[in-house]
């Protein structure tokens, strides 16, 4: 292990974070909101010392870095980027727990969504703002931005596609330019674009721009912290309607976006995981509109409620704009199975991913077909070019650590005594970064209620569920610390 | 600059290396996903699987937008088609093919227009090339030319028994008796740029600048054998050997060929009336002395293994061959080798990146850059020429007033008719060639950039 090399990473991730905290510490000056701003500063103090001592002890390492060490240092990064990420929230005395604001920080950078607040509306608005770009800096990966921003060492640095392939989620994760740099900047840039379009488009919904900012910030990252109790049911039809189209343009996979501006348009709209993904949200809607009937007085509210509901669990954003525990049966359950399914691979969503589900499909038509033809020789294609039998295992081996970790952490914290569905929809809701899942976890409730033990465990869950499984799961392999 | 690299084995592999150094875009092209896997995690590229002479390969490779195709499979025929097909799908692309078949080699230049190919390179020729240049002057282990062959950086070893060992630099002229300027000196697998007062060691691999008249002179003064080379010994049959014997057949060196497979001996009976062929296993001791190594005065190690090559170099040099060349053809790092005496190693991926990378830079800016520029000292530093002109700082200002960067060093100045190894007096003036050696590993792109 390089340990110096990781150690010099984690250190700039670090300062990274703490200059992102310097616009919250501003907005809370601005506001008046001295006790945040105290809070702001001792964080970014603690944070630039550590991150300044580590640079310091770490320097002079050789360049060299293989899977392992970008895969640990993935998960590292994340673990300590949220352990003092969530300082403000401690120290401000927002979050008087630290385990809690811990849990919250986590939720944020994982881009979850799922809260310990009971009520964030009157919370400094440094501390509302740091909560929401949390969702920002974490949708997209603070590692991407480090490697747009920054050179990565020497000549021989293709050791920058481990950190790419462990921070991106999807199975099969490629450089759009020939150049790390320029991709990691083309990612960000369209990133931002859509932040600001949203921001414009919810300003013309008369929102105010630090309302608009915020609500952006959760809806591009698919995070989902509102700011405000009743998170979206209170803004007007209009912004709930730019919400949901945002939320499912995000949940598509970016390169999409990079092949529109390229103008090659046939290759996009000929994805078989764009189509799978857009078919589901449509297929949904359609299901849950006639399964609701009468439920709500017109039938453009219920579309409009039934459209925001399953873009925002499709694509793990975790907003509501009504309370879909009071739906039917069935569309609860249609919100349940497009929980685990999630977004696309390569967007800012979570869950499994809309293309692992359909090579998994796949192979199983194979083996399937392989029992009726024992000696048939087929090739398992997506998008007409045949899979790598290296990414097939790969997403098999992800299905069964997905389902191990889903059921491990469902017994742990099913200790508490909470009920089976409110057990699993919180397990799967964390897991999977969407946030609010079913009953005493549902959409107008919070995590507040669980116990210390079950929160460390769900925010576990989170950060594997983000960085799909293996980065941490890599952390407690003895091998990993093992000497060469 | 958008470069496409056809063909990741070990002549791209070399080429991915150096040119991912100079900070290009690349895409490389391979039908094999394993070693495409290897390069993408080592280097900052962008790969794409399949044969790269189909159009549809080329066009996801982003030939449209490329500004130089470099085919580099094993393959002659692939590379011309693969080079011509780029052409026909982007015009203005330059395109670079290796084509190393000698039934192609006599038509190279006509290939050039007919396939409109910038540059064809035959890496195994220019290694013969290099072997022939060096066996003319034996006791150099290496030698890099520069204006079209009137100056050379010539590589020198220093063992107990030379001259120069354990002499300064500032005493070296009283022994030497010509213009010689060290350049640069090798020790333990570091570079270092010498100053006056350095002293020469036993093992040192000392770069000296000297013009082409001159070396005969220094080898002589040095006390280093120069008697004519008259009977070389080859090792290994292949397409080296064949190209270096043709070479030595033209100068009327007596050539001897020991190569295993017996139907490629009858191909090189064929084609070479002059040469013995022996068919039989140069790894068998008996048989290199019944062919009588020992009265070689030459011998090159040219078989297809590195580690075969290294110990028939180490066998030639006990039995007082006076000169030994080995090729080597997979080992990237010649520091490994430490300081087995394995006499010139001549390395034919390594000659031909340096002439593409050449040529790279030389496309890249057309104003002040470096005319040539050679790799020396296992490539731990560089020797470059430029050209002076109006827009050059410092024109007629004595070197000895000039505050240079660290680790750059002047090593010649010539015009038309001057040339001159430079001391403190001298200065360049506009229009005049300056040559420079540096150890730095960036910053050198054109000649106003070696002022502090």
């Amino acid at each position: 292990m390089n340990y110096k090399m990781m150690g010099r990473f984690i250190g700039r991730i670090l300062m990274v974070e703490a200059v992102f905290m310097v616009p919250a510490m501003l907005i809370s000056l601005w506001e008046k909101e001295f006790g945040a701003v105290r809070a702001f500063m001792w964080s970014m103090g603690i944070i630039v010392v550590v991150s300044g001592l580590l640079m310091f002890l770490c320097r002079g390492s050789r360049n060299r870095f293989f899977a392992k060490e970008g895969m640990a240092c993935v998960g590292l990064s994340w673990f300590f980027m949220s352990l003092l990420g969530c300082l403000p929230f401690y120290i401000s005395g927002v979050i008087p727990d630290f385990v809690d604001a811990f849990f919250e920080i986590v939720s944020g950078f994982t881009t979850t969504g799922a809260s310990i607040l009971p009520a964030v509306e009157g919370l400094p608005k440094g501390i509302l703002y740091w909560r929401s770009f949390s969702h920002w800096l974490g949708g997209m990966g603070v590692l991407v931005f480090l490697l747009a921003i920054s050179s990565m060492g020497g000549r021989e640095n293709g050791f920058t596609m481990h950190l790419l392939r462990a921070e991106s989620p999807g199975p099969n994760v490629g450089k759009l330019v020939p150049k790390m740099k320029k991709t990691a900047r083309i990612l960000y840039l369209l990133y931002v674009l859509l932040t600001v379009l949203d921001v414009v488009f919810l300003m013309l919904g008369d929102m105010s721009l630090f309302e608009a900012v915020c609500t952006a910030f959760g809806t591009v990252g698919t995070g989902g912290f509102g700011i405000r109790n009743d998170s979206m049911a209170s803004f007007s039809p209009y912004i709930q309607n730019v919400c949901t189209v945002f939320m499912i343009l995000c949940g598509v996979n970016f390169s999409c976006f990079y092949l529109l501006l390229m103008k090659e348009f046939k290759s996009v709209f000929k994805d078989e995981e764009l189509r799978l993904y857009l078919g589901l949200i449509v297929g949904s809607v359609v299901l849950i509109v006639w399964n609701l009937g009468d439920f709500y007085a017109s039938l453009g509210e219920t579309i409009r409620h039934a459209a925001f509901q399953v873009a925002t669990i499709i694509t793990t954003t975790g907003f509501a704009t009504t309370d879909y525990e009071l739906w039917p049966g069935f569309s609860k359950a249609i919100l349940l199975s497009l929980m685990i399914i999630g977004a696309s691979a390569g967007s800012t969503g979570g869950g499994f991913k809309c293309s692992r589900v359909l090579l998994v499909l796949k192979s199983l038509r194979r083996s399937v077909r392989k029992i009726v033809h024992p000696q048939k020789v087929q090739a398992v294609r997506l998008n007409g070019l045949p899979v790598d039998e290296k990414v097939l295992q790969n997403t098999n081996a992800y299905l069964a650590a997905y389902v191990t970790a889903v059921l491990v952490s469902f017994l742990l914290i099913s200790v508490d005594g909470y009920s089976i569905t409110t057990n699993l929809s919180a397990v799967l809701a964390c897991f999977n970064n969407i946030g609010p899942g079913f009953e005493m976890v549902g959409p107008t409730c919070n995590f507040a209620a669980y116990s210390t033990f079950s929160k460390l465990v769900l925010l576990m869950d989170m950060l594997a569920g983000r960085l799909e499984i293996f980065p941490i799961l890599i952390l407690f392999s003895r091998t990993t610390w093992r000497h060469r | 600059m958008k470069i496409i690299i056809a063909g990741d084995g070990k002549m791209g592999a070399a080429l991915t290396r150096k040119l991912s150094a100079e900070g290009d875009d690349l895409t490389l092209i391979d039908s094999n996903s394993e070693v495409l896997v290897s390069s993408e995690e080592r280097y900052d590229v962008m790969v794409v699987h399949g044969n790269c002479a189909s159009m549809h390969i080329l066009l996801q490779a982003g030939v449209k937008e490329a500004d130089l195709l470099i085919a580099m499979t094993g393959a002659d025929e692939v590379n011309l088609l693969c080079c011509m097909t780029a052409h026909g799908l982007n015009e203005n692309i330059h395109t670079i093919a290796r084509v190393c078949n000698p039934e192609y080699t006599d038509q190279a230049y006509a290939m050039r227009d007919m396939f409109a190919l910038s540059m064809a390179v035959n890496p195994e020729r220019q290694a013969a090339v290099e072997i022939e240049r060096l066996l003319k002057y034996p006791g150099f282990l290496k030698r890099d030319t520069f204006t079209k062959g009137r100056v050379e950086i010539v590589e020198l070893r220093i063992d107990g028994k030379n001259k120069l060992c354990n002499v300064a630099l500032n005493d070296m002229y009283g022994i030497v008796k010509c213009k010689i300027l060290v350049c640069a000196v090798l020790r333990g697998g570091k570079a270092v740029a010498p100053g006056g007062n350095f002293v020469l060691r036993e093992g040192d691999r000392i770069f000296v600048t000297a013009s082409t008249d001159m070396l005969a002179m220094l080898l002589k003064n040095l006390g280093v054998i120069t008697h004519k080379v008259k009977r070389v010994m080859l090792c290994g049959g292949g397409r080296v050997s064949y190209y270096l014997a043709k070479l030595l057949e033209g100068s009327g060196i007596g050539v001897q060929i020991i190569e295993r497979n017996p139907e490629r001996c009858v191909q090189l009976t064929a084609m070479l009336p002059k040469a013995s062929i022996i068919q039989g296993d140069a790894s068998n001791q008996i048989l290199l002395d019944q062919e009588g190594i020992s009265g070689c005065d030459a011998m090159a190690t040219l078989t297809g293994l590195d580690e075969l090559n290294m110990i028939l170099s180490l066998y030639g040099m006990n039995n007082g061959v006076s000169q030994v060349i080995t090729k080597l053809g997979h080992i990237d790092n010649a520091n490994i080798l430490g300081n087995l005496s394995l006499g010139s190693v001549v390395s034919p991926k390594e000659l031909c990146c340096n002439t593409i990378v050449q040529y790279v830079r030389a496309m890249k800016n057309q104003t002040g850059a470096a005319l040539t520029v050679h790799s020396i000292a296992d490539g731990q530093a560089e020797a470059m020429e430029f050209l002076a002109d109006d827009t050059t700082k410092n024109c007629g200002v004595p070197l000895k007033n000039l505050k240079l960067k660290k680790g750059v060093l002047v090593v010649y100045i010539g015009d038309g008719a001057r040339m001159e190894i430079p001391n403190g007096d001298s200065s360049f003036r506009s229009g005049d060639t300056v040559y420079v050696v540096t150890n730095r590993e960036k910053g050198i792109c054109q000649l106003n950039d070696i002022f502090e």
